[in-house]
């Protein structure tokens, strides 16, 4: 019997090890973060990662100045926690982002660390990191694209010309762990997503040795219409529910 | 007359007056995303977000309506709209890698006279913040940079060559300031329109690079 519904976070996340890659879903709002199996990873105290997410979080020191700042738009809820929480808890030793810097004169998390050289930074365009994910997912070691030719991002990498255009080798990031965020499961691991959290989420399911989803809800198979999985459960290894209400980043779950 | 310069929502409604009927269109953080609400009456745009998200509406302005589902790049609550299609991340870059896109509308630190794009590295921090940027200034057929004319030191941000790390070469085809619209060729920058009340003599002594007087130059129209 396929069955890979995991009982809690902590059981979901207990054979991570120190200097893992992991690749963490989402894009930069809450509801689509895997937020309590960053919590997870940061109760169980590995070092020495490699995140690969679009975001490098804000981490719980400015968690209240997004929130503030969103109000107009937005209620963040207490459970949200992003992978800035890692960063700041010195478990990461590089981080592979498009966005690293925050918008403004405040610093992130990574901007701290990154100013006290205790974080190597790789800053990727989003689409470069995206494609350069799927590639892993498919198979796929290297590929040329014509982002960046020229610029700071193509940086030691190889350029050929390809129908007049200056194209750059890419090599696929192939990860450990991706921890994403969905809505709906079945046991064999197939997923739903709602509205705009499918964005990296979808896209990192199958890239790593062990993908693990956070899920909202737990359906029978069947109820899932064949036709309308986004993430198939071939890509899948583990999936959890989300606690029924809020609980603190520091209490098991 | 009096001198004045536009502000952010006048930028963004000069900007939607180049929206055309049927265009795919990526609007960046800032001023940029306000041109969705501006779109020239009687023509249909499909929005396009790096998050995955083609044909989305208007910000949501009220956390009692928002839905956190559904969210554009800039993390705001976006209407659902009939005919919105939603994809994952790899999905979303490949219609801007692959041409789909007609436009992008992004803001900027510096452009240069070349067309040069510098929006990652924000002027005083070390590292920086590329986002979708370098992908959409690549590869979308028309990029429109909507920005403040000036830095606030008062510094001219069309500068001859960038002295902010690019994000793309010679990319630019539009710039749309607080004081005019200038657009930008192999042979470098033509005034086209300035804001009411200002000069040509004023507005080039605000940019580093020479301009060119456009035959057609005119005020910019508001209505």
């Amino acid at each position: 019997m396929i069955d890979k519904v995991v009982g809690s976070f902590d059981e979901a996340v207990s054979d991570m090890r120190d200097g893992a890659t992991l690749l963490i879903g989402g894009f930069g709002g809450f509801a689509e973060c895997p937020s309590y199996l960053i919590a997870a990873v940061a109760r169980k105290g590995v070092k020495n990662l490699t995140i690969v997410a679009n975001s490098a979080g804000w981490g719980l020191e400015f968690r209240d100045q997004l929130v503030a700042r969103m109000r107009p738009l937005l209620r963040y809820p207490e459970d949200y926690y992003d992978q800035g929480i890692l960063i700041e808890r010195g478990q990461v030793s590089k981080a592979i982002v498009s966005f690293a810097a925050a918008i403004g004169h405040v610093q992130t998390p990574l901007e701290k660390k990154a100013a006290a050289g205790e974080v190597e930074v790789e800053l990727v365009p989003q689409g470069t990191m995206a494609e350069r994910i799927r590639a892993a997912k498919a198979g796929i070691p290297a590929f040329y694209s014509p982002v960046g030719a020229g610029t700071f991002t193509a940086q030691g990498k190889e350029v050929r010309q390809f129908d007049g255009r200056e194209c750059v080798l890419e090599r696929a990031i192939r990860a450990d762990y991706a921890l994403i965020r969905a809505h709906r499961a079945d046991r064999y691991g197939n997923l739903v997503y709602r509205g705009s959290t499918r964005t990296f989420n979808a896209t990192m399911a199958g890239a790593a040795r062990i993908t693990i989803a956070e899920v909202d809800e737990i359906v029978e198979l069947g109820e899932l219409e064949a036709e309308h999985i986004v993430t198939p459960g071939v890509y899948v290894q583990r999936v959890v529910v989300r606690p029924s209400s809020p609980r603190p980043w520091n209490v098991p779950s | 007359m009096a001198r004045s310069r536009l502000d952010e929502r006048a930028i963004a409604f000069r900007v939607a007056k180049e929206f055309s009927d049927g265009m795919v269109i990526n609007l960046g953080i800032g001023i940029p995303t306000l041109c969705a609400n501006f779109i020239p009456l009687g023509r249909e745009i499909l929005f396009h977000s790096e998050n995955g998200v083609i044909g989305f509406g208007e910000i949501i302005e009220n956390p009692n309506l928002a839905d956190p589902t559904l969210i554009n790049a800039g993390s705001q609550p976006v209407l659902r709209r009939p005919g919105m299609a939603i994809v994952d991340q790899a999905e979303s870059f490949a219609v801007i890698r692959g041409g789909h896109l007609d436009l992008a509308v992004l803001g900027a630190f510096q452009v240069s006279e070349q067309g040069d794009l510098a929006n990652t590295v924000m002027p005083g921090k070390s590292i920086g913040s590329i986002g979708g940027a370098q992908d959409l200034a690549f590869c979308a057929k028309r990029v429109i940079v909507a920005m403040t004319h000036v830095d606030r030191d008062g510094r001219p941000k069309i500068v001859r060559r960038c002295t902010s790390p690019v994000t793309a070469p010679r990319c630019v085809n539009l710039i749309v300031t607080d004081i005019a619209v200038i657009a930008v060729s192999g042979e470098g920058l033509t005034l086209l329109e300035y804001a009411p009340g200002w000069s040509v003599e004023e507005i080039q002594a605000l940019t580093e690079p020479h301009l060119r007087t456009s035959p057609t130059l005119r005020e910019i129209e508001l209505l």
